[in-house]
């Protein structure tokens, strides 16, 4: 039931790029058509999902003090995740590039870029900040995964239809997107308050 | 500038000024026509949300500042050693070794706002632009260059950062770095909540009540939304003819 709950609040009411803002310069640059979204999306899913346990173990097992070599060593932990999540973005690239060779050409420099993507790391580093568990941690990864692909699908569809009205030029393109990203996220602030445990724990 | 150097130094005349008009080009460029956040849409990730407060928002500023600046320097040192497979990763090193000295340094020296930051100082690292920057300069240019290279995209976005910080903390808090500024003082907001003060600093318009709104990190969309609308219609070079 916890893994369910984490899932459900890192999706909606701490959604990752809408309450903090985290996976933004992605988020805007490939939010123009949903196609290519949808594929960046997914492939943020996958790369949060895998590199959340994984950074789980190395935190646990590595760095603490508790670990394997006994001493504190959590000072490497940025360079340690940094480099766990450039791996995995290598994998994805190569797996899009084999399979969908027109996602890879549409998505471009920025599948390389997911792993400068904030989201990801900030991800691994809220894991340690809140002292997640193994199975918290791969909730919160899919959670937060799954609630990026939501909230770019969502302003990808909304850009895609806001190019036909009447914009003032100035705020023609990204004025725009920042102005509609404020509005979702004020839409989604209505979730906060919401505790997934209370509500499974009423039934 | 230029030819002060050129006085200063003749036998290296044929030597470029230390700073000369490029450099001052490469400081300057960041802050308005080819801003980080406002027109090159890089670094909003680990930016907006410190920006309630106009103090933490230096303490990112600098530390971005410190990072873009080494990390160019360093990347533009080590540019002919680094093979051209693994450079990502190599640059990654560099900004994480970095922001490891930095992360170290503040919890000493402040911790309070070493705590408020929390992970965003970690995602210094993932910021768009020390990458960008490194990518799209620092790796074909000389050091010195390239760090005011650095230091000017740094600066391009403390700037931004420190104005939105502004704007929120006077119209969500009524303070400025946490001195009263306007709407009634705290001593009389937490008694009398929306009466209007008397005199002093911190009720200059007393009877402003503070607008929850911009607390919200929501407003920091907002905010930049409407700073990008104000640039781009005096600089209209920037609007997007797509």
């Amino acid at each position: 039931m916890e893994f369910i709950n984490i899932f459900i609040k890192a999706a909606f009411v701490e959604n990752l790029v809408l309450a903090y803002f985290l996976g933004m310069c992605s988020y805007l640059a490939v939010s123009k058509t949903v196609k290519t979204a949808f594929g960046l999306g997914l492939a943020v899913i996958f790369v949060l999902g895998v590199t959340m346990p994984i950074n789980w173990l190395i935190n646990t097992f590595l760095l603490s003090e508790s670990g394997v070599f006994g001493i504190d060593l959590t000072f490497l932990r940025f360079i340690l995740f940094i480099a766990v999540i450039a791996s995995m973005v290598q994998l994805v690239e190569m797996i899009v590039e084999k399979f969908s060779p027109s996602l890879y050409n549409a998505l471009g420099i920025f599948l390389p870029l997911i792993t400068v993507n904030c989201a990801i790391l900030g991800g691994s580093l809220f894991m340690v900040s809140r002292e997640y568990n193994f199975s918290d941690s791969l909730a919160f990864g899919l959670g937060g995964g799954f609630g990026w692909f939501l909230a770019i699908i969502a302003i990808a569809a909304i850009r895609e239809k806001i190019k036909y009205s009447n914009v003032p030029a100035p705020l023609r393109g990204l004025g725009m997107a920042f102005i509609l990203t404020g509005l979702m996220g004020l839409a989604f602030l209505s979730l906060t308050g919401i505790d997934p445990a209370a509500l499974t724990a009423a039934k | 500038m230029a030819d002060v150097a050129v006085k200063d130094k003749p036998k290296v005349q044929e030597r470029e000024p230390l700073f000369g008009a490029k450099e001052k080009k490469l400081l300057v460029d960041p802050l308005n026509d080819n801003n980080p956040i406002t027109v090159q849409v890089l670094g909003i990730c680990s930016a907006l949300a410190v920006t309630s407060l106009v103090a933490p928002s230096i303490v990112m500023s600098v530390a971005v500042i410190f990072v873009t600046g080494f990390s160019s320097l360093f990347t533009s040192l080590l540019r002919n050693y680094i093979p051209k497979s693994v450079r990502l990763i190599a640059q990654l090193i560099i900004i994480a070794s970095l922001v490891t000295v930095v992360e170290l340094a503040l919890k000493y020296l402040n911790y309070p706002i070493y705590r408020q930051l929390s992970v965003y100082i970690g995602l210094i690292i993932t910021n768009c632009i020390v990458m960008g920057r490194l990518e799209a300069f620092a790796m074909a240019n000389k050091p010195w260059r390239a760090f005011v290279d650095g230091i000017g995209n740094g600066l391009g976005y403390g700037a931004i950062l420190i104005l939105i910080a502004i704007v929120r903390e006077i119209f969500g808090k009524g303070t400025l770095l946490g001195f009263g500024l306007i709407g009634p003082s705290n001593e009389q907001a937490s008694y009398l909540i929306n009466t209007a003060a008397e005199s002093g600093f911190g009720s200059l318009f007393a009877w402003y009540s503070n607008n929850n709104l911009m607390v919200l990190p929501a407003a920091a969309m907002f905010v930049i939304g409407i700073l990008i609308w104000l640039q781009r219609s005096y600089n209209q070079k920037l609007i997007d003819i797509s």
